[in-house]
């Protein structure tokens, strides 16, 4: 699939250069546009056929999909080096409607998160579960877990306990899980009806075809699609989901322009698996390409690998995250606080500020290595004793402490000779990770 | 069928909407009506009814027409090198059991693309203890003195092959000599009987006289040779492993130019296009995971198109997962750390594994057995499935 062209969308814009969308051209405006940081509505001149046109252009191969408020889908490609990625996987846990500590879990589930380099780590909703069969206890489950208010897929497949849902929910745009050959027809109407989005679920890819094509085609706003992840048959699983992938970008195949839904839960179906086998379902599926999962674990041992896989792939390659260099105050530093060197990779400088805030009171200088951690500048020769020479002059930190001793990181220990020429500072190696810094300096730094 | 019977009257619902005043009728009418589907036209003989006939595409439209499914093709000009591991008595080694890695048609697992071999583990031994991570530690305590006993441990616990790290040759630790080294090579070599990997300490000064002292005594061996990069004498590695019979493994760091750089260079020496296995570096899980994801994505996507200076089965060192401080360090808020270490390096190898490595270096025994399950399971399409449904009750 080409890349889509600022030229080709600028082709379809007015012309006008008005400026009334907020930029100055139009072709300004289309960069935007293909950027996704602009919406074609801010354009008040786009009408008519140019605006349909353009956007079906800019609709993405894989259609993006809003379950509550947490937008999933809308991918451009099959591998990020392509261009990125650019919804993460939303991470749904399982809830049964007829377990007595329900609104504990809920509560369990949303109040989760591990922090990874200034990063949040969460789950993005929860799935419930018609254990019971009951309409009448289903709904009365996602009422409590409304008000959590976190985005939910109803599980049932019984076109009545989800109406009875969704005459109280159908306002948070709950996915409807879902739509299998037996009950096609009202889910389909339910989800039309109550404007919902709507899972299709079969392990059958010509079904799943036919299924997605009668719920577009009978109105349903939105599909997610849902070939089934099979634990006793994972190189199936993966074989549906890889073809549903390249039908979309590759050949724009309209039933198949949607979301994937995958389900490690369901890896609990074989006798003998649990939380471990449920992670390494999911830690497959997050490979490849599922945009949604449901899972019963909130076991952090298990959870944050896979958020971290998660954060990892869905990091954005096209720019290396940096942080300004400069120098940086952490707590109250004085001056005889200790003064620590890192680089501006982001991943670098938060992991070094993430160990001494709170526990340290000192300043970092941040070097600009253009985004590089500290062994690739060295390597690179990106981290350069004048550069941080400069900094120390400029930010005038010779002023600010008064003992002219820095830090650096064990894994620049090759550079403390070439430091201390060019700062005239005395020059202590420091531990290799920086989760060391403050007993390095409790021991190494008072004498 | 069933929804056929009840679509086809909604469609002369449809069409009777046309006539006027009728929507009174239309139960009672519809009785009458018999219906013919033939090559997509509709006869409808209720003659006082409707005209005779209807193109059926006109009356589908606010029906639903099923596009025609024209499954994806994923077919390949190129395949990846296929390289065997280890050699029997007949073809000049010793050993009982051999491998073959590589020869891929496909992406890893895609649809229809065969994995001619299975991806191996090979289970990393030191000849000298080096600091672990408690969670490894107390797997091999006891055994951690001798490289042999260890070696056995790791092939019980289900690894394919042993690589042998010689990190007492580094000046830093003891400066063991390589003649030295390549004696523990013998030792174990005589006493297991599958293929394996002889890694240096990474000195880069000592490193290719270790390699080749060891590629000598283990003539003819097929061993990998670990490892070959453009920052030290790969001449002298690439030419033992020439005149000895062995694999050299290419390490590069994260960059794909490098990797054909350092391919080319081997192979202008001499090597084979049969004993050449990349290491394009794994970055952690956390921690640069996904510049690896990518860096080989693409190594093997363009080696499938056809180029052939990248078109080598991959090694990983997934062992590096140890080094995430997620996987060692004590802290309650993370949970159980002999769960989190052993998942941290599964995880980082079966993300390896769906990006094409083919020979994976680890360490933890569950991590191994649990890669090892993963790829029985991948590598084949199972009959029986689970009753899927279920899940929503269970
Ligand atoms: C990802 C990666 C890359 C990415 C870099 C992405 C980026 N934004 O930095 C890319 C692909 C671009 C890359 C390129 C290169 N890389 Co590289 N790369 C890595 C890799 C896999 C991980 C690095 C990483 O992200 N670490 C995570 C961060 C958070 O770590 P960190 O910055 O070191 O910070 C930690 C510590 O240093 C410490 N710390 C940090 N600040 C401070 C401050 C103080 C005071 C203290 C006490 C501690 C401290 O705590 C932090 C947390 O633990 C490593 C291998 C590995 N280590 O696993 C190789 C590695 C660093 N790369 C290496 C090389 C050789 C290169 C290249 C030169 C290759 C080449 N020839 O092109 C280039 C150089 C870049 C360039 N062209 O200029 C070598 C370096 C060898 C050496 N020691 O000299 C390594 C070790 C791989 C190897 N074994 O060959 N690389
Ligand atoms: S508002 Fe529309 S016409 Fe005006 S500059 Fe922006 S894109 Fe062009």
């Amino acid at each position: 699939m080409a890349r889509k062209s600022p030229l080709e969308v600028y082709k379809m814009l007015p012309g006008d250069n008005c400026g009334e969308c907020g930029e100055e051209t139009c072709m300004a405006f289309a960069s935007k546009l293909i950027d996704r940081d602009a919406k074609i509505e801010d354009c008040p001149r786009l009408k008519g056929k140019k605006k349909e046109k353009l956007i079906e252009y800019l609709t993405p191969p894989v259609r993006e999909v809003k379950i509550g408020d947490r937008t999933i889908g809308g991918e451009e490609v099959i591998y990020r080096h392509e261009l990125t990625y650019f919804n993460p996987t939303a991470y749904f846990v399982a809830i049964s409607d007829n377990d007595p500590s329900l609104e504990e879990r809920a509560r369990k589930v949303k109040s989760f998160v591990m922090e990874r380099f200034k990063t949040d780590l969460k789950f993005d909703g929860i799935a419930i579960r018609n254990k019971s069969g009951d309409p009448e206890i289903f709904k009365e489950a996602v009422e409590k877990v409304m008000e959590i208010e976190m985005p939910m897929i109803l599980c049932s497949f019984n076109p009545e306990v989800i109406e009875r849902a969704l005459e109280v929910s159908s306002q948070k745009r709950p996915l409807i899980y879902g739509a299998i050959d037996e009950n096609l027809e009202e889910m389909c109407a339910l989800a039309t009806n109550y404007e919902c989005p709507l899972a299709v679920i079969s392990s059958d890819l010509r079904k799943l075809w036919e299924l997605s094509t009668i719920a577009t085609g009978s109105g349903v706003p939105s599909i997610v699609l849902d070939p089934v992840t099979d634990s006793l048959n994972m190189r199936g699983t993966l074989n549906r989901i890889v073809e549903i992938r390249h039908q979309a970008i590759e050949k724009r195949a309209d039933p198949f322009r949607w979301p994937i839904l995958g389900v490690p839960a369901a890896s609990w179906l074989v006798e003998g698996n649990g939380y471990w086998e449920e992670a390494v379902t999911a830690a497959i599926l997050q490979n490849r390409f599922v945009d949604a999962m449901i899972l019963n674990t909130i076991e952090t041992w298990a959870i944050l690998p896979l958020l971290t896989l998660r954060q990892n792939i869905y990091t954005d390659p096209r720019f290396p995250a940096r942080v300004e260099p400069g120098v940086r105050e952490i707590g109250s530093p004085n001056d005889e606080s200790p003064v620590l060197l890192t680089t501006n990779f982001a991943l670098t400088y938060y992991a070094v500020e993430g160990d001494v805030e709170g526990k340290l009171d000192c300043y970092i200088i941040v070097a600009d290595t253009e985004g590089l951690a500290v062994e690739p500048s060295i390597a690179g020769g990106k981290l350069r004793a004048s550069d941080v020479a400069e900094i120390i002059k400029e930010n005038k930190l010779e002023e600010r402490v008064k003992h002219k001793k820095l830090i650096i990181p064990g894994a620049a220990a090759r550079m403390r000779g070439d430091l201390e020429d060019s700062t005239g500072w005395e020059v202590l190696v420091g531990p290799k990770d920086s989760s060391g810094i403050v007993d390095f300096v409790e021991k190494h730094w008072k004498k | 069928m069933k929804k056929e019977e009840m679509r086809i009257p909604k469609l002369v619902i449809d069409a009777l909407d046309w006539l006027e005043d009728l929507k009174d009728v239309e139960e009672i009418e519809l009785e009458n009506v018999t219906i013919d589907v033939k090559n997509g036209i509709i006869e409808i003989s209720a003659p006082t009814l409707l005209p005779a006939m209807i193109e059926r595409e006109e009356i589908m439209k606010p029906e639903i027409k099923i596009p025609e499914y024209v499954p994806f093709s994923h077919e390949w000009p190129n395949s990846i090198e296929e390289i065997q591991l280890g050699a029997t008595k007949e073809e000049g080694g010793t050993r009982k059991k051999i491998f073959r890695i590589g020869g891929e048609t496909g992406m890893p697992f895609y649809p229809g693309s065969e994995m001619k071999n299975r991806p191996l583990v090979t289970f990393d031994v030191f000849d000298m203890p080096p600091p672990l991570p408690k969670a490894i530690r107390e797997h091999f305590e006891d055994v951690m003195e001798d490289p042999v006993a260890w070696a056995r441990r790791g092939l019980e616990l289900g690894a394919n092959l042993v690589t042998i790290h010689l990190v007492s040759t580094d000046p830093r630790t003891m400066n063991r000599a390589p003649e030295e080294a390549a004696e523990t090579v013998r030792e174990l070599l005589d006493n297991i009987d599958v293929p394996i990997v002889i890694g240096g300490s990474g000195n880069p000064e000592k490193d290719p006289l270790v390699l080749e002292a060891c590629a000598r005594t283990a003539k003819g061996e097929r061993c990998i040779l670990a490892s070959a990069t453009l920052d030290i004498d790969y001449e002298r590695i690439a030419k033992a492993a020439i005149e000895n019979n062995h694999v050299v493994l290419a390490w590069t760091s994260i960059d794909i130019n490098q990797q054909k750089e350092l391919n080319r260079k081997l192979l202008n020496l001499g090597l084979r296009r049969d004993q050449l296995v990349m290491d394009p570096t794994t970055a952690v899980l956390g921690y640069g995971i996904e510049y690896t994801i990518s860096v080989m994505q693409r190594m093997r996507l363009e080696g499938l198109r056809g180029d052939k200076e990248i078109s080598f089965p991959m090694s990983s060192g997934t062992t590096n997962a140890w080094g995430a401080r997620e996987a060692w360090m004590k802290r309650e808020d993370w949970g159980d750390r002999m769960l989190r270490g052993p998942l941290w390096e599964t995880i980082t190898g079966i993300t390896m594994l769906l990006c094409g490595v083919d020979l994976f270096m680890m360490l933890h025994p569950r991590s191994v057995q649990t890669l090892q399950n993963v790829i029985d399971q991948l590598s084949k399409i199972a009959e029986k499935g689970v009753e899927y449904e279920n899940w929503v009750t269970m």
